[in-house]
């Protein structure tokens, strides 16, 4: 099951240059929730800081409270425990590219030592499952290389590793960006499925996508986040005018 | 009627010269391109053929079982001299390939901007340049003096050192074509960075950096200076890595420069022997290394 997500004064640098300033916003467990607003504005910096990959960047640097469940993610964990915790999907689908598409899929398991053949084999059926990349694939699993792929599919697969370590959040960045309008409609599919299980973060430059998978947008713009309520509501009555001349497409 | 030209007929005139002379441009930097791949592949060619020619007739079993005969004596082979090789090199191996490859893991993963990093990757390029035979003098003083007498370990030791370079650049050169993109994958998913650097980085390199370490092999396979202080060469069998051992180099170099043209022929024949167990050993090394990372298992 997901868990919400508090985030409590969240500031985040590269180098001198300050990405996020002081954010503040509460994620529903088990709801999908879109981040929007123009290239730049920090949407991506603020997934990042959820798993802590901010600060794999030599010059990333982030302070601020974020707790995920009861557990405040910057003062008593280790960068990798949060990882296995929080999956993540990136922008280009990232397969590895000598693994099979098995090994893609337990990855995850297998590079922290896991080795239970059983489990493993469970895990790339429930994941691919999950994933709907099963009926695609469960016949060269082995046979056929993880770059092999097309490109949905490789992103299908991505999430699929994502989702085989049993995250409880899954952070999706622009998930849908470099694919076809076939493959994005699966995607947006799978988010709608998979989010009664994961608390689902989801940035986006698609509004429309937004709009149909996510119960909650936040709307980010220069570092800050302007709005953040019901997606409903944003795209509809929004309180800011500058959420409402982004949205109506006056900038951006 | 006007006489002079449509619009139309001088745009498709000129278009035809532009494309009669795209045609020839494309013809001719092909044709160059060809020219120079004969000549890059030409000298390959007549050493091979020279030394087939040359050396051929000299193979014979003898020249594979037994060891060199005493002057003035026919016969004999280099049997001690192909097994000598095979050993300095594997010694060579055993210390240049781990040590090089984990010098270029730290300066692709690890010392990128750093002080030492940058001082690592000058001081590899700096050993690249220094020539075999001042290794050869520097190995003899620091190990061949305090042991008191040439070994096989001291080859091992100069052909490993000479290996280094090589390995350390190309290993952090193929890392560095690793995608960004896939590093974060496996940190995405909790992996910790040594074992992402590992099973991820290091495995999606590995055909580029296993072709860094044929080449640095196959440059090291033929040196010579450096053994004439170090291995010192020898014309019986010997196993003992503390004992002075015969290498295919050193005994082509002492037929070679001697009077008798038996000699000289053996010398061709020892050449041709070297060259194809280097081909051989970097073919194998290619066809097994491509085969286990294809294959894509654990």
């Amino acid at each position: 099951m997901g868990v919400g997500i508090q985030v409590e004064n969240l500031n985040a640098w590269y180098g001198t240059n300050h990405t996020l300033q002081d954010i503040n916003l509460h994620i529903p467990a088990n709801h999908a929730t879109a981040l929007i607003g123009p290239s730049g504005c920090g949407k991506s910096t603020f997934v990042r800081c959820l798993n802590r990959m901010h600060e794999t960047n030599p010059i990333g640097r982030a302070t601020g409270t974020v707790k995920m469940g009861d557990l405040d993610i910057y003062k008593n964990a280790s960068p990798v425990e949060i990882r296995r915790r929080v999956g993540m999907v990136f922008q280009r689908p990232n397969p590895f590219p000598t693994m099979s598409i098995y090994d893609n899929v337990v990855s995850g398991l297998k590079l922290n030592g896991f080795r239970n053949k059983r489990i493993l084999d469970e895990t790339v059926e429930r994941s691919l499952k999950q994933a709907a990349l099963w009926d695609e694939v469960k016949d060269d699993l082995k046979k056929k290389s993880g770059a092999s792929l097309s490109g949905g599919q490789q992103q299908r697969m991505c999430i699929a590793r994502a989702l085989a370590v049993d995250p409880e959040v899954l952070l999706m960045d622009e998930p849908a960006s470099a694919l076809d309008p076939v493959s994005t409609s699966k995607i947006e599919d799978l988010i709608f499925q998979l989010k009664s299980q994961y608390t689902i973060v989801i940035v986006t430059h698609n509004m429309q996508q937004a709009a149909r998978v996510a119960e909650n947008t936040g709307f980010f713009l220069n570092g800050k986040m302007v709005e953040f309520d019901s997606t409903h509501k944003i795209f509809t009555n929004p309180r800011d005018k500058r959420t409402e001349d982004y949205i109506t497409g006056r900038f951006g | 009627m006007s006489t002079q030209p449509s619009p139309m007929n001088f745009q498709s005139r000129t278009m035809r010269f532009n494309s009669l002379r795209r045609t020839a441009m494309n013809h001719l930097v092909s044709g160059l391109a060809i020219l120079a791949t004969v000549i890059v592949l030409a000298p390959l060619a007549a050493i091979l053929f020279y030394l087939v020619y040359k050396g051929a007739s000299s193979l014979n079993l003898a020249f594979f079982t037994q060891v060199p005969a005493p002057v003035g004596q026919p016969g004999g082979g280099m049997a001690n001299s192909i097994i000598g090789s095979g050993v300095i090199l594997l010694l060579a191996s055993l210390m240049g390939i781990p040590v090089g490859i984990s010098a270029g893991v730290y300066l692709a993963e690890f010392g990128r901007g750093k002080a030492l990093g940058n001082a690592v990757r000058f001081t590899a390029d700096v050993l690249n340049g220094v020539p075999s035979i001042v290794m050869g003098i520097a190995i003899y003083s620091l190990v061949v003096m305090p042991q008191k007498h040439f070994s096989a370990l001291a080859g091992g030791i100069v052909l490993g050192i000479m290996m280094i370079p090589t390995v350390t650049r190309t290993t952090e050169e193929m890392l560095a074509t690793v995608p960004h993109a896939v590093r974060e994958a496996a940190l995405g998913l909790g992996v910790p960075k040594w074992r992402t650097v590992l099973s991820v980085s290091l495995r999606t390199a590995s055909p580029g950096i296993i072709t860094g370490c044929m080449l640095a092999f196959a440059r090291v396979a033929g040196e010579t200076a450096p053994l004439l202080f170090t291995a010192f060469g020898n014309q019986f069998w010997s196993f003992k890595l503390n004992q002075p051992i015969a290498a295919l180099p050193l005994q082509i170099f002492v037929y070679a420069i001697s009077p008798y043209d038996e000699w000289h022929r053996l010398a061709w024949a020892g050449s041709l022997v070297l060259i194809v167990m280097i081909m051989v050993s970097v073919t194998l090394v290619r066809i097994y290394a491509s085969r286990g990372v294809l294959k894509g298992g654990s």
